[in-house]
């Protein structure tokens, strides 16, 4: 799919040009693409940096845990299928935490680990479960309590006040994951009513 | 609203200072943790340099050459609609389909409109507020060797959509 967008932009680039004249700009804009890239890959790399050695002290001192507790009666009634002491609760309570903290990296080895666990309680291998729906619709609305790279991003183009957009962004996130988590929920049930 | 706004304006330095406390107070060695994660940003950071030069050339030339304003043109009655500026609309096609993409997109919206200006503004929340959608199902089913995802796409997919109305409302109730 990205190589059709892609490609997609370049082709649709420059059959626009071809047709108004503009080969000159477009190679311009080409070579200025590249060297903005090592410019905001320079820029955002001090911020990254400091963003991701604060969250480290976060990740070490047990904030993951901390929210996991936290979370944890939430996500037993949403996956009413698992059973209330699986390991899968563990892992997506995890995997959940470290979402909304914006480690990424930390939370991709939970996600796959509750994935695994969840499959186990899988009568049918092949086909997603009612629970594996439920933890990847939670998954792919997840809440970002401080997005971490947008702020940095944002300072590095020289934002007056780069986490202005904290509160905004939490309250997006969080009306996108209750719609996601509903929308999941009517899902399965609409189903379970057909008998299916 | 100030509320609201000083809240925004404390999250990082309030972030800065009670995350390494805590962890003072949890006996973390917080200097030595902190080096080995920042080493990690900056892996991150160069990783995504390949993703951001091939975004930024392709959506340079795309500006350039005037096809963006065709394309706004060719979509404003449904963007209009729902009151997104076209502009954002390369940000909304990216998103679900890769994360470090979208970053790019992000980028190149907030160095041509400025990280303060609406677009900019609305471009950051967007990207806060919903997630690579079938990166998470390739990856996610992939590993455990699930064929048939059922309704995960299309719940995935609705929720994308809603988090951008959402990024939308919220960036012009704020930011208005």
């Amino acid at each position: 799919m990205m190589n059709l967008v892609w490609l997609g932009l370049i082709l649709a680039g420059v059959a626009v040009a071809a047709a108004t004249g503009k080969a000159a700009e477009v190679t311009d804009a080409a070579f200025a693409g590249g060297k903005l890239a090592i410019e905001t890959a320079i820029g955002l790399a001090g911020l990254m940096a400091l963003w991701m050695g604060i969250m480290k002290i976060a990740e070490r001192s047990g904030l993951m845990e901390g929210l996991a507790m936290l979370l944890r009666p939430v996500v037993r009634w949403l996956f009413p299928s698992v059973p209330r002491d699986h390991p899968a609760i563990g892992a997506m309570l995890m995997n959940i935490s470290a979402n909304m903290l914006g480690l990424g990296s930390a939370a991709t080895p939970f996600g796959l680990k509750a994935m695994q666990e969840l499959q186990e309680l899988n009568p049918d291998k092949e086909t997603a479960s009612e629970a594996m729906c439920t933890f990847l619709a939670l998954n792919t609305a997840s809440i970002t309590l401080v997005p971490g790279t947008i702020i940095a991003l944002r300072a590095t183009y020289g934002s007056v006040n780069p986490a202005e957009i904290v509160v905004a962004t939490l309250v997006a996130s969080v009306v996108a994951g209750v719609f996601s988590i509903g929308l999941d929920w009517a899902v399965r049930t609409a189903l379970r009513t057909r008998g299916r | 609203m100030s509320l609201l706004n000083s809240l925004s304006l404390w999250a990082v330095p309030g972030m800065l200072a009670l995350i390494p406390l805590w962890g003072a107070i949890r006996r973390v060695p917080v200097y030595d943790t902190f080096i080995e994660g920042a080493e990690e940003g900056l892996a991150i950071a160069v990783k995504i340099i390949p993703f951001l030069a091939g975004m930024l050339m392709a959506l340079s030339i795309f500006r350039a050459s005037g096809a963006m304003e065709l394309l706004a043109e060719a979509m404003s009655g449904v963007t209009g609609a729902l009151g997104f500026p076209p502009e954002v609309l390369p940000l909304m096609i990216v998103r679900p389909l890769s994360g470090a993409g979208a970053l790019a997109v992000t980028a190149d919206l907030l160095k041509t409109h400025g990280p303060d200006s609406f677009i900019g503004r609305l471009a950051s929340i967007m990207q806060g507020s919903t997630d690579t959608t079938f990166y998470v199902l390739t990856v996610y089913f992939g590993s455990v060797g699930i064929r048939r995802v059922r309704y995960s796409a299309a719940v995935g997919l609705a929720a994308d959509l809603v988090g951008f109305l959402a990024a939308l409302y919220v960036c012009q109730w704020f930011f208005r």
